[in-house]
């Protein structure tokens, strides 16, 4: 989601530079690891009050930041719960989101080679922003630094304000009054945004869960339109399949077509390269 | 109590992909079509569950109300590259306004 606040990379001092990187450069990612773990943490203050509208106590609201720390997977559960989801189904969707965590651990692991017995503790930690700002790091030093100053703010501030809004959510009464019912969808649209200005098969696989999920919400059981979207995502890879094998056929008879099948190949290029 | 064991599962299911993530050797989850597909399902679901937490009412119903000015506002601002909080921030002032109104 940090893709969105995340400053360029600092800038790198000349190659001339003695070995060890000057405070300056250390100083640029902590200032951009803070940024990121204060403004995306004071966003646990709307989960808390999702969490205490939706039922859960205060306890079992701050339980999920402390324990589960990843903010769609909290959002999507107390949503799915809330909605009248029976709990198979509402874990399922939340642990469906949480995968993506797993693709990131494949990707910052390398880039930080974290000790083995701090892997355990680290892992904790390795979600969307702790990703986002170590992959945009030059180096494994910044990396380092950005990862552990993004994920200790971050798990700081997204706790406190949990806590701070479950509290206050009582004392607040109704909180579709204040708006906070947009909280949580806005949050996945947030997350959402960056991912979808990366090409055109994230955004037919985006289109396409909206229209399946809300077809199937006056038909199917609570909590399932949600998992039954993921079927966008074969679906929109056939479609892909399916027109760009249609391009290269038509592609030997005309021009129009060896034009689409330039496209499509740059959208695979531009894939193959993630 | 079931309330707990949903709590319980997710952060226990959610922590195990994290460590999963770091622990296997880079390359065994690495074939393309398993990639491709881990990384196009969150987008499946998060567009899901924006549509369906703008949209929806009770378990089987649907609707348009606030949410769905405060949800374009907040795409808007998406749009114009505008920081994450301020995304979130504008949904919920912009929903509260309109129910004001």
């Amino acid at each position: 989601m940090t893709e969105l606040q995340t400053d360029p990379p600092p800038i790198v001092p000349p190659p001339s530079t003695p070995p060890s990187p000057p405070p300056r450069a250390d100083r640029a990612v902590v200032r951009d690891a803070l940024t990121v773990g204060l403004t995306v943490g004071a966003s646990g203050a709307a989960f808390g009050v999702t969490g205490t509208a939706a039922h859960l106590s205060v306890l079992q609201t701050c339980a999920l930041s402390l324990l589960a720390f990843t903010g769609a997977s909290q959002f999507a559960l107390v949503g799915s719960l809330a909605a009248g989801a029976a709990v198979p189904a509402a874990v399922a969707g939340a642990l469906f989101l949480g995968l993506r965590n797993c693709l990131y651990g494949l990707r910052v692991g390398p880039r930080l080679e974290i000790p083995r017995a701090l892997r355990p503790l680290a892992a904790h930690v390795v979600i969307d922003e702790t990703t986002a700002v170590t992959l945009a790091q030059p180096e494994r030093r910044s990396a380092r630094i950005g990862f552990a100053v993004t994920a200790i703010s971050l798990y700081l501030v997204w706790n406190l304000t949990t806590l701070a809004g479950a509290l206050g959510a009582g004392a607040l009464g109704d909180p579709s009054r204040y708006g906070l019912d947009a909280a949580g969808p806005a949050v996945f649209l947030a997350l959402l945004g960056p991912r979808l200005r990366e090409g055109g098969t994230e955004r037919s696989v985006g289109a396409l869960a909206v229209l399946l999920a809300l077809a199937a919400v006056p038909v199917m059981p609570g909590g399932t339109p949600v998992l039954i979207a993921v079927a966008a995502v074969p679906l929109a890879l056939a479609l892909r399949q399916a027109r760009a094998n249609h391009a290269r056929t038509s592609a030997g008879t005309d021009h129009a077509g060896t034009d689409h099948a330039g496209t499509d190949h740059a959208g695979a290029d531009e894939e193959a390269r993630r | 109590m079931t309330v707990w064991i949903a709590v319980l599962a997710t952060a226990f299911g959610c922590y195990l992909c994290k460590l999963l993530g770091l622990s296997v050797p880079a390359g065994l989850l690495d074939r393309p079509a398993v990639r491709r597909f881990a990384e196009l399902a969150p987008i499946a679901l998060l567009a899901a569950l924006t549509a369906l937490q703008t949209f929806g009412q009770g378990t089987h119903g649907l609707t348009v109300d606030a949410r769905a000015v405060g949800l374009a506002a907040a795409g808007i601002a998406l749009w114009r590259r505008a920081p994450f909080l301020v995304v979130v921030l504008l949904a919920v002032v912009v929903t509260a306004l309109v129910r004001l109104l």
